[in-house]
């Protein structure tokens, strides 16, 4: 299988996250290798250089900053970070590499937005002949501890590996077992019967919304695409058409429609992430679906009420196939720097072992590494409990990419989260779609020209 | 040998040298001009004729840039969103300009009567006006969440069931209007109630011998007087809502749909979010030609209402 995912044909790769992640990527006790080499490796041979890294603002790029002195006194390297909010980040990126000149050395980019971009503007340096570098490379780094689902995702179609896939987020569902219970409602094993559970635990007269997901447009791409996910397909086919106009991508439309419309809560139209997991965390919403790397603020008693009475479910079963969309951060050296050995030394050491086990540890996410999950102590001292792991996990196991691996993802999302909205408004979901992949095709097809 | 001077020769000889074309300063005045000159150049002129030139190229970044002659002017005027974008900014605009200036306007004549506490109370209007507009827009944020907004919390104290605020298409606008006038109204006030201070108290005495009541004495004394500090206000604002973005794009950015997407969230979209630097570049220029466009509306009914004071 390893051989599949260091060679694989491009028809594999856009398949990839299926299968790779099916095959239990992150479960799977892949080679945990105790090394005794690190006395051998030289961390000092860059002493003196200093790097600069550009960082999207979240929990996880606290933690790399706070690594850094650690890093420093390793290595001899000093680094210059700054983290900018996603969407600036997004942008700050795209306009320094298209320059040719970045200012930074290292960055990260979500790989659900930029991956293709990131090819074809040729942002990254491959890593592969880094990772096979005996000298460059400590042994203790272990590449083969990170999932196959997530190595596969953040390959590009040459088979190169330009960034390494730090952190992963699976779409799942967040339930109240308190609102379960009161009504004597069990957790949906279908995609359809999810509809039913939530107009079942529906209860406007109380303030309380039997479902809630994004409907703010652009926003909304992923929650309609993961449920496209059960009709066995992405929104576009292998060989790149777009399959957002079918039967499947209707039937996954009309059951957004109905969850959000018949069972949301009043104004879903405009929510975001944020307003979700605020009506959700005080009790306000029984079903939640979105990433798992938005669970920390649940258990936390400041600012949620219903700690403890969280329920973490694996997205259920669609009528053809069983996934949980999947999303993931990557990190790469600027193929503009004249650092680049030094900057890879900075890559090794903030998604090694110790520091991918800390975000875990500090619920700042889900790491790459499968080497993480097996942490027994980590598990066991968790705020978030056994239920949560095992989502986590059985996710992984059947995660799949669910945005489309093309370079205008960001207007993809514009354009079909427009039609989602107009649906939650009332329009018809068939002629809304097909009205938007008309919008689409030329843009996709002119971004694949170019 | 004396030389006898003549008066009139003495008078002849007072006179300062006529002026010649001989000493022309003008080359060393340009030079003093030329630090101005160049940043003008630099920051205003290049940057537009830049733009006018980007608006006839397809570029996207990382792309090299084609040209396409008027074709995004063409597919801009085909474009429903553009055309959309254009209706909300307008809409936006007219509501973000009258309703400060009508409220404003009110609350500075107020302001202007003596009253106790009346010092305070003037600090305690101009205050949302000193705050952060992306702050400000995150905490409207929270209080228009139709779940757990105060605001909702507050209409069900007075028997009036949850409204959907910014999460609805229909009520999206006005309610960005709500937030507008709270924060820019203080503004009007500020510019009204300077022009109230300094109107003479002649007209009023003589308004009152003629038996003239509070109503004709407005109408006819203070509204005329003040109206040119009103323009003011009026000039200022209609900019300012033009330009509105940062309010618009935190509490909603352009949503729900595109209910809410004015010509600038159109224009963030095309720029930095798809990177069509061509296509954006299209919108700058005829957002241009409707602000130069208004501008010289408001500055010609400007210098009318100056004679007509």
């Amino acid at each position: 299988m390893s051989e599949t995912i260091l060679k694989p044909t491009r028809r594999a790769l856009l398949r990839g996250a299926t299968a790779l992640g099916a095959a239990g990527a992150i479960g799977s006790p892949l080679v945990l290798r105790e090394s005794h080499a690190q006395a051998a490796f030289n961390w000092k041979r860059f002493s003196g250089t200093t790097i600069d890294v550009l960082l999207v603002k979240n929990p996880r790029s606290d933690l790399m900053q706070a690594a850094e002195k650690e890093f420093t006194e390793l290595t001899g390297i000093k680094v210059s970070s700054e983290q900018v909010p996603e969407q600036q980040q997004r942008q700050k990126a795209v306009i320094e590499f298209a320059s040719g000149k970045p200012s930074f050395d290292v960055s990260g980019i979500s790989l659900h937005v930029q991956k293709r971009m990131a090819a074809k503007g040729k942002w990254f340096e491959d890593l592969t002949p880094f990772i096979k570098d005996a000298s460059l490379t400590a042994p203790e780094f272990d590449f083969a501890d990170f999932g196959a689902g997530p190595v596969a995702y953040a390959r590009q179609a040459d088979g190169s590996l330009d960034t390494i896939p730090f952190f992963v987020d699976y779409w799942m569902v967040y339930y109240n077992k308190e609102l379960f219970a009161a009504k004597g409602v069990e957790y949906p094993k279908t995609m359809d019967e999810m509809a039913t559970v939530a107009a079942k635990l529906h209860d406007p007269a109380k303030g309380i919304a039997g479902f809630v997901s994004r409907g703010l447009k652009n926003a909304n791409v992923p929650v309609w695409a993961s449920l496209l996910l059960g009709q066995g397909i992405e929104t576009t086919s292998t060989e790149g058409k777009l399959q957002t106009d079918t039967p499947e991508a209707v039937w996954a439309g009309e059951l957004y429609k109905k969850l959000n419309k018949d069972s949301g809560p009043a104004g879903q139209v405009g929510f975001n992430w944020n307003e979700c997991q605020t009506s959700f965390m005080q009790g306000r919403a029984a079903m939640w679906l979105d990433g798992i790397g938005f669970a920390t603020p649940l258990e936390d008693p400041s600012k949620s009420r219903i700690v403890g009475k969280v329920g973490y479910g694996i997205t259920p079963p669609g009528p053809k196939a069983h996934h949980a969309g999947m999303f993931a951060d990557g990190m790469g050296i600027s193929r503009g720097s004249q650092k680049k050995q030094a900057a890879w030394l900075y890559l090794q050491f903030v998604t090694n072992k110790a520091n991918q086990l800390a975000m875990l540890k500090a619920g700042a996410g889900a790491p790459g590494r499968a080497s993480a999950y097996l942490d027994t102590n980590t598990i066991a001292q968790s705020k978030f409990g056994k239920q949560y792991f095992d989502c986590l996990l059985g996710s992984a196991k059947v995660a799949r990419a669910a945005l489309p691996q093309i370079v205008p993802v960001t207007e993809f999302r514009d354009v079909f989260g427009v039609a989602l909205t107009n649906a939650l408004g009332g329009a018809d979901v068939a002629a809304e779609l097909k009205k938007a992949t008309e919008t689409f095709a030329p843009v996709l097809v002119k971004s694949e020209q170019g | 040998m004396t030389t006898t001077i003549l008066p009139a020769e003495l008078a002849e000889r007072a006179q300062p040298a006529p002026f010649t074309h001989s000493a022309d300063f003008t080359p060393r005045y340009w030079l003093f001009a030329a630090p101005a000159v160049l940043v003008v150049a630099g920051v205003i002129v290049f940057p537009w004729l830049f733009t006018l030139y980007m608006s006839t190229q397809d570029w996207k970044i990382g792309g090299g840039p084609e040209f396409v002659g008027l074709q995004n002017f063409a597919e801009l005027f085909r474009d429903t969103r553009f055309i959309e974008s254009m209706g909300h900014t307008l809409y936006f605009t007219v509501l973000a300009v009258v309703l400060p200036i009508l409220f404003g306007t009110a609350a500075a004549l107020v302001f202007h009567r003596e009253f106790p506490f009346r010092g305070v109370l003037r600090t305690v209007f101009v205050m949302p006006m000193m705050a952060t507009p992306v702050a400000v827009a995150l905490v409207w944020t929270m209080m228009f969440h139709p779940q757990l907004g105060v605001l909702n919390y507050l209409l069900s104290l007075v028997g009036i069931g949850p409204q959907n605020w910014v999460y609805s298409p229909d009520t999206v606008i006005p309610t960005l209007i709500l937030v507008e006038v709270w924060h820019w109204t203080p503004l009007v006030m500020l510019i009204v109630l300077g022009g109230l201070a300094g109107l003479p108290r002649e007209p009023y005495e003589s308004a009152l011998i003629d038996g003239a009541n509070d109503w004709h004495m407005f109408r006819h004394i203070t509204l005329p007087l003040v109206w040119p500090f009103i323009m003011v206000a009026i000039v200022i604002r209609t900019i300012d809502a033009l330009k509105a973005f940062d309010t618009i794009f935190v509490i909603t950015q352009g949503g729900p749909g595109t209910a809410s997407e004015t010509l600038n969230i159109f224009l963030y979209l095309q720029a930095f979010q798809f990177y069509k630097i061509g296509y954006a570049s299209a919108v700058v220029v005829i957002f241009f030609v409707i602000v130069i466009m208004l501008s010289l509306l408001l500055l010609y009914a400007r210098q009318k209402s100056k004679w007509n004071a």
